[in-house]
């Protein structure tokens, strides 16, 4: 009888596990992954994670081969000293589950492929993931978003020592993942620091990039999106941002940027856009503008470039005002003879006129081409004639007799510097 | 005491008493004290002070320099009638004038550097590149313009002769320049240029003074031969070595021309 019993108790109980497994809601659990015990390897755990769980990771170096999320609102969180190690061959995490919170890991060591952008920590098809306070090193790619919604990576520190381009990836790259939030990470050494492509409605906020190979941040094809307050420093060919719509740009440094093929800020094919607030600070060129139009270019600091901004004669409508021009080598170049942007209300550190009507704004208008600029131009060996008093001579002509530069000309400059 | 050290004393003692010197040397001081106090931040004062230093070393020291050799020539004979060596006379004599004018500039541009705490935010490496390229110009012009004034007896022709030489050097070589670049701008000019630079010291000054400053703009130029002298160690290192030659040559030529002159 009691055997009988049992057994149908038994039935009862698994009938009920059944139906909770029928209706997808196992209760949520918590495992501690630790070597050495029941639970040595994170494999194992997410084999055992239902969804909803909590998976914590005591401190270790942990090598396995890489581990597949699949289940949906997991949250995996490492204890100080948590190592992940790629053994140079391989991705070490990837999440294919929605909801997934990936924090305070750490991620070693992917190895360079050449056949796959093989990334340490990879969300595919997902949304709402969070990855948080993790630490890479040396990983071809970092973090790799692709087809994620509405993800957000905060707080990540990320480095690598790859010689070259084509031994590193990106620290942060956005595949067809709109709406991402990326803030506050740090990454130094990559090929590009971070990577925006397809990617609309996406925002990064107060990152520092530095250090990369090619560029700070790389931007295509990502309409409507908004940074504000990055830093970017001495990345090898600077910050490009192409083939876009409506991008607010708010805030940011563009530091460093030094080379024949180096830009503070490139701009090519974008429009509507707005650049406010950014610090342009010893680029070779600080702001380079090919096919950009119809731009608000407002309140940037522009100093000590070698060329703060270049127009190419594509450039159509943009509107500078309230900028601050100080000590570059060229204030303004252009490889055409009609300019269609606007210059209104600049400060100008190379203005010499007066103010009468004691306005603020200088009487006089300014002329930002120089002469020199336009030889330089059109025969760049003559770069190194720069600051050289004849260079002086030939500019004072040509503000007496203006007939060579373009007629592009700031009709109100400002008198004293607006910041 | 060897005939050197003798009448380079006595050519110090004698610029020593110069008003002009000192006037030099309080020139250079308040405008280097100026830049400081109006000038901003320390690489856009460096970059005035290269400016002024480009056009006033190379014009005080040949227009001094040819009016010193002009007015010690009574000095200068009497030295000669004594028994020295020609050669010990021409080394005091130059050193005479080119030690004191180089210790005016030094002193002048030095000086306020240093009471103002060497600048915080002035780049330190560029500071002292400026210094020494003007130091060198300042030996460099100073032989010039000992072959003028050596050369020609008449003080106005001398004088004439020394301003045409400041104004070939400092402006009307890179107008020639930038013309030339213009008529064959269709030719690979990367190397001609180089070269142009190396053959005149106000030049090689500049971009000596710019790789340590200012060579953001510089480095944007895609040639690769820029890139390679720019870029690194290398291109200072052959200017510096080039406008050592530059001070050297002209003395030796103040030292033939001297020798060779029939006083």
């Amino acid at each position: 009888m009691v055997a009988v019993r049992r057994v149908m108790l038994g039935l009862a109980v698994l009938a009920a596990a059944g139906e909770l497994a029928a209706q997808g809601a196992p209760p949520a659990r918590t495992l501690l992954v630790r070597p050495g015990s029941a639970l040595p390897t994170l494999a194992a755990a997410v084999a055992q994670a239902t969804p909803g769980s909590t998976i914590r990771v005591a401190a270790g170096r942990y090598r396995e081969p890489t581990v597949v999320v699949t289940v949906p609102r997991l949250t995996i969180v490492g204890e100080e000293g948590a190592e992940f190690d790629g053994e140079g061959a391989h991705e070490v995490l990837v999440v294919r589950a929605d909801a997934v919170t990936v924090r305070g890991l750490t991620f070693r060591n992917t190895g360079v492929s050449q056949m796959q952008d093989r990334a340490a920590l990879r969300v595919a098809e997902a949304r709402d993931c969070r990855v948080e306070s993790n630490t890479f090193r040396d990983a071809l790619f970092a973090i790799y978003l692709q087809r994620t919604t509405g993800c957000v990576v905060r707080d990540n520190d990320i480095r690598a020592a790859g010689a070259d381009e084509t031994s590193n990836g990106n620290g942060i790259h956005l595949w067809y993942s709109p709406g991402t939030r990326v803030e506050g990470n740090t990454i130094r050494g990559q090929r590009d620091g971070i990577y925006f492509e397809f990617s609309d409605g996406s925002v990064a906020t107060a990152n520092v990039s530095e250090g990369n190979r090619r560029y700070g941040l790389h931007f295509m094809f990502s309409d409507s999106c908004r940074y504000e307050r990055n830093t970017f420093r001495a990345n090898g060919a600077g910050v490009a941002v192409m083939y876009s719509k409506h991008v607010v740009m708010d805030g940011n440094g563009f530091l460093d940027a030094t080379g024949s093929g180096a830009y503070g800020l490139l701009l090519k094919e974008i429009t509507d856009g707005a650049l406010l607030r950014n610090r342009f600070v010893g680029n070779s060129v600080g702001l380079f503008l090919e096919g950009a139009s119809r731009l608000d270019i407002r309140d940037n600091d522009f100093r000590r470039n070698g060329w703060a901004v270049r127009l190419m004669a594509d450039a159509e409508d943009s509107r500078f005002r309230g900028n601050i021009f100080s000590g570059n080598a060229f204030d303004v170049a252009t490889n055409s003879r009609a300019l269609r942007s606007d210059f209104v209300g600049n400060w100008w550190d190379a203005y010499r006129g007066y103010d009468l009507d004691r306005d603020g704004t200088g009487d006089v208008p300014f002329r930002p081409v120089r002469l020199f600029a336009l030889v330089a131009e059109r025969h760049p060996e003559t770069l190194l004639l720069l600051r050289a008093p004849v260079t002086a001579v030939l500019d004072a002509a040509e503000r007496v007799f203006p007939v060579l530069t373009p007629q592009v000309a700031d009709e109100r400059p400002l008198m004293r510097a607006p910041r | 005491m060897s005939t050197v050290s003798l009448v380079l004393r006595a050519g110090i003692r004698d610029l020593a008493r110069s008003r002009w010197l000192l006037a030099y040397a309080a020139g250079f001081w308040a405008v280097t004290e100026a830049l400081f106090l109006f000038g901003g931040t320390g690489p856009q004062v460096v970059l005035s002070l290269l400016n002024a230093m480009l056009l006033v070393v190379p014009l005080v020291a040949l227009v001094f320099g040819t009016a010193h050799v002009h007015a010690s020539r009574e000095f200068t004979e009497l030295l000669l009638a004594q028994p020295l060596s020609r050669r010990a006379v021409f080394l005091g004599l130059y050193l005479g004038l080119a030690l004191p004018m180089t210790g005016a500039f030094l002193a002048g541009i030095g000086l306020p550097l240093l009471l103002h705490g060497a600048a915080a935010d002035a780049p330190r490496l560029a500071l002292a590149l400026l210094a020494v390229a003007g130091a060198l110009l300042t030996l460099a012009f100073a032989a010039v313009a000992m072959v003028i004034a050596h050369g020609v007896d008449d003080r106005l022709r001398a004088m004439a002769r020394a301003i045409g030489v400041w104004f070939a050097l400092t402006i009307a070589y890179d107008g020639a320049i930038i013309a030339a670049v213009s008529a064959f701008g269709d030719w690979p000019l990367e190397r001609p240029m180089l070269v142009a630079m190396l053959g005149n010291p106000v030049d090689l000054a500049r971009v000596l003074v710019l790789t340590a400053l200012d060579a953001t703009a510089l480095l944007g130029y895609t040639g690769a031969l820029f890139r390679r002298l720019l870029g690194t160690a290398l291109g200072p290192a052959v200017a510096l070595v080039a406008l050592t030659a530059w001070a050297a040559v002209p003395v030796l030529l103040a030292r033939r021309r001297f020798l060779r002159r029939d006083f």
